[in-house]
């Protein structure tokens, strides 16, 4: 008899772990694109009949929110086609990692998937298992940014869902630049801000902005904003261009003064790192818009002391691209999926329709892809928006003024380039930051590599 | 039928028929499987002859991958038998006080995910002058480093993870091998006025050998075919100028990150044929194939 009870509070014991294991997933409210996340699986609850049941895997928790609130909104209108999705979050690489075996051997895939940017073309090889998006793109596509349509697009055919521009601009501590008496507004050109770098060194002792490891934010800018590119025409690999090289000389030029430095993760969207910002060891971040979120999440300390200005540029004159987007979430449908146009056709309206871009501001603090929303004033300088009480300046201010020159790689649609961006995020600019490498050395070494596994001669 | 069953001659064979059917099932066949995919383009469905193996060879990542796990086991090894050899016979000694304790905390890490143990080594080893190795290096005047991105630093940063967490398993192994070794041997050893150093080299290490292979082996096989303790450690199986990338590591990236299934077959196939190489040649040295025989 005794056994028997042990034995039945061991069961309720393990069903409740079981359960416990089910509801953690609304813990964490981190947002990241490519950081801290956490695991968690939740589900809508769709009243009436004819509801299909939609399987959805993001890698940002934060993103499962806000596709209920706008699938809910889907439903009152569409009371026909109504949608129940089930959400489940895992970890970055986890969840590409798990998507690629399913793709592989044709099981256990969801109707619907967040990709990364730097993942995607991964998934463009071979036999392409994501389903064509062009005719429920059609209806909103001329207020769509086209350059975040073509990074999910291949021989014409748009496969992913932009989540935002991810506008690359220059998000400058204004309290700390004032104090050492400069003024960001001066900062035009990257002579003026590497400049403005070593006075403030000067002035403070601290570092002004930091030399990414990790990530290549700046270094893709620089390079994008000079017309280079990883890849030449013939889509062969071409790291070690000159101008990749002129880059990477300037920035080790800025490293060079001592007011510019590597950081602890290698790059401002780093758990390590936040810390620094938040105590004023480092300044200025060139980073894609969506770091709001990470400043209004992370960087609480420096509150009303950050403004948003459009990047510097080489030379103001001679028409190079103002800046780039940055990072990026593409929604892909799966193909083979039993209901994939109906989950074409939601996830269109979820990210694409001026209503929900209206959400990405509000809830995710994102630059919207849908720009006909970056007008409205109403939504950009709302008093009570959280990303607004937190800037110096009307972000969007600075967004309108590069709206219209928003340029990309090329190689950010190549099936190269998660190779490319792995070895520069691990040795590349690690040999050349902190090991203090040749730049010319360090790149022809890379290309060698990457030509090997290419094997490209 | 009964007579079946019941025939001396056939039911060895049923009882071990599980285990065999295991063996095949779930390693025979996936092997051989590996063998054929590692010469084919899986995600073009190709068949590629020897052009998997042939890249690997020019393929400077998959060598450093190679000399770093090399390097892990070798230092593993320098540290993981001598010194669990010693610390048990130290508690195997009669003079030791108290030895239960001390074998439970030097085996309390074992029972420790690999998973928290790792997260919490990168914390520690965090490049912030406030991370605990900083504070500690602080302390005696040495300015912060920058751990996980130096090659010497994080091979220790690896060993010292190794060791917290193995040592007291391989003491439990030699226990074991030292215990079962009669104590008249000791004791005629002492009248004949042998000194406890003459009695630990010429009683305890030989017949404490056949245990020493055994931690030998799977210690050759753990230290090739280490990943966890890197992935977690650099969080991700992505590090500085790949120092942290193992075999296993490398497999990982190519199958299923690059999503090249065939070449990472290939790693695969290397790395079961260096294990293989390694252990036999090991285990002629020791000359446990000639006892086996005896």
């Amino acid at each position: 008899m005794k056994k028997r009870g042990l034995a039945a509070l061991l069961c309720a014991v393990l069903a409740a772990s079981t359960i416990a294991g089910c509801s953690s997933a609304t813990g964490n409210s981190a947002s990241t694109e490519k950081g801290v996340s956490s695991a968690g699986k939740k589900a809508m609850e769709v009243g009436g009949d004819n509801v299909t049941t939609l399987n959805v895997w993001t890698f940002i928790e934060l993103h499962q929110d806000f596709y209920v609130s706008m699938a809910e909104k889907w439903n009152e209108a569409h009371p026909d086609k109504k949608v129940k999705l089930v959400l489940s979050n895992m970890p970055y690489d986890d969840m590409h990692n798990k998507l690629s075996l399913a793709l592989e051997s044709g099981e256990g895939a969801p109707d619907i998937v967040d990709i990364e940017l730097g993942k995607f073309p991964a998934y463009m090889v071979g036999k392409i298992g994501l389903m064509e998006l062009n005719d429920v793109i059609a209806p909103y596509k001329d207020k769509i940014v086209k350059s975040r349509l073509d990074i999910y697009s291949k021989d014409g055919k748009e496969y992913g869902l932009p989540t935002h521009v991810g506008t690359t601009v220059a998000f400058y501590n204004e309290k700390l630049l004032n104090d050492a008496g400069i003024n960001y507004k001066d900062i035009k050109t990257w002579d003026q801000f590497k400049e403005a770098g070593v006075k403030y060194h000067e002035a403070t002792g601290k570092y002004f902005s930091c030399v990414e490891t990790s990530a290549q934010w700046m270094v893709n800018l620089m390079l994008a904003q000079k017309g280079g590119d990883y890849i030449d025409k013939d889509g062969k690999l071409n790291i070690a261009s000159k101008e990749m090289e002129e880059v990477l000389e300037y920035i080790k030029g800025m490293q060079e003064t001592g007011a510019f430095a590597t950081i602890p993760g290698g790059q401002p969207d780093n758990e390590e790192a936040y810390p620094l910002y938040n105590s004023g060891d480092y300044a200025v971040q060139i980073m894609p818009f969506w770091q709001t979120s990470r400043f209004v999440n992370y960087m609480t300390d420096i509150k009303k002391q950050v403004a948003i200005a459009p990047v510097p540029v080489f030379n103001e004159n001679d028409g190079e691209v103002a800046t780039i987007g940055g990072g990026g979430t593409g929604t892909a449908i799966i193909k083979s999926g039993k209901n994939a146009q109906l989950a074409a056709e939601v996830m269109a309206f979820i990210k694409l329709s001026e209503e929900s871009n209206k959400e990405v501001w509000n809830v995710l603090g994102f630059d919207p892809v849908n720009t006909s929303v970056w007008n409205d004033t109403s939504l950009t300088q709302n008093p009570d928006n959280k990303f607004i009480q937190y800037f110096t300046n009307y972000p969007f201010d600075t967004l309108l003024k590069t709206k219209d020159s928003i340029g990309i790689l090329q190689a950010y649609t190549d099936e190269k380039y998660p190779s490319i961006n792995n070895e520069f995020c691990n040795v590349t600019l690690n040999s050349i930051f902190e090991d203090g490498m040749d730049v010319k050395e360090a790149l022809l070494q890379s290309q060698q590599t990457l030509s090997n596994e290419f094997k490209e001669k | 039928m009964k007579k079946f069953f019941y025939s001396k001659k056939i039911a060895p064979y049923v009882f071990i028929c599980p285990f065999v059917i295991t063996v095949l099932l779930f390693w025979l066949v996936p092997i051989c499987n590996g063998v054929l995919l590692s010469f084919q383009d899986v995600l073009k469905e190709q068949w590629v002859g020897f052009d998997n193996y042939s890249r690997l060879l020019t393929d400077t990542i998959f060598l450093k991958a190679l000399w770093n796990s090399f390097k892990y086991m070798v230092g593993t090894l320098l540290l993981l038998i001598p010194f669990p050899l010693l610390f048990a016979s130290l508690l195997n000694s009669k003079l030791m006080k108290k030895a239960d304790i001390f074998k439970s905390i030097y085996f309390i890490p074992a029972l420790t995910s690999v998973v928290v143990a790792g997260t919490i080594f990168r914390l520690m080893y965090g490049e912030a002058s406030t991370s605990l190795f900083n504070q500690i290096l602080g302390y005696f005047g040495v300015g912060p480093i920058k751990w996980l991105k130096g090659a010497g630093t994080s091979f220790f940063a690896l060993l010292l993870l190794a060791c917290w967490r193995w040592t007291g398993v391989n003491i439990l192994y030699f226990l074991a091998g030292l215990q079962s070794i009669p104590s008249e041997l000791y004791e005629a050893a002492s009248i004949d006025g042998a000194s406890k150093w003459q009695q630990f080299k010429k009683i305890s290490m030989p017949l404490v050998k056949p245990t020493t292979v055994y931690v030998l082996t799977i210690s050759i096989y753990a230290g090739l075919s280490m990943f966890i303790e890197s992935n977690m450690l650099f969080k991700g199986n992505n590090s500085p100028n790949n120092i942290g990338l193992t075999i296993v590591g490398y497999l990982y990236r190519q199958g299923v990150e690059k999503r090249a299934l065939g070449y990472a077959c290939a790693v695969g196939f290397i790395l079961l044929f260096v294990v293989m190489a390694v252990n036999i040649l090991q285990l002629k040295i020791t000359g446990t194939f000639e006892e086996g025989r005896e």
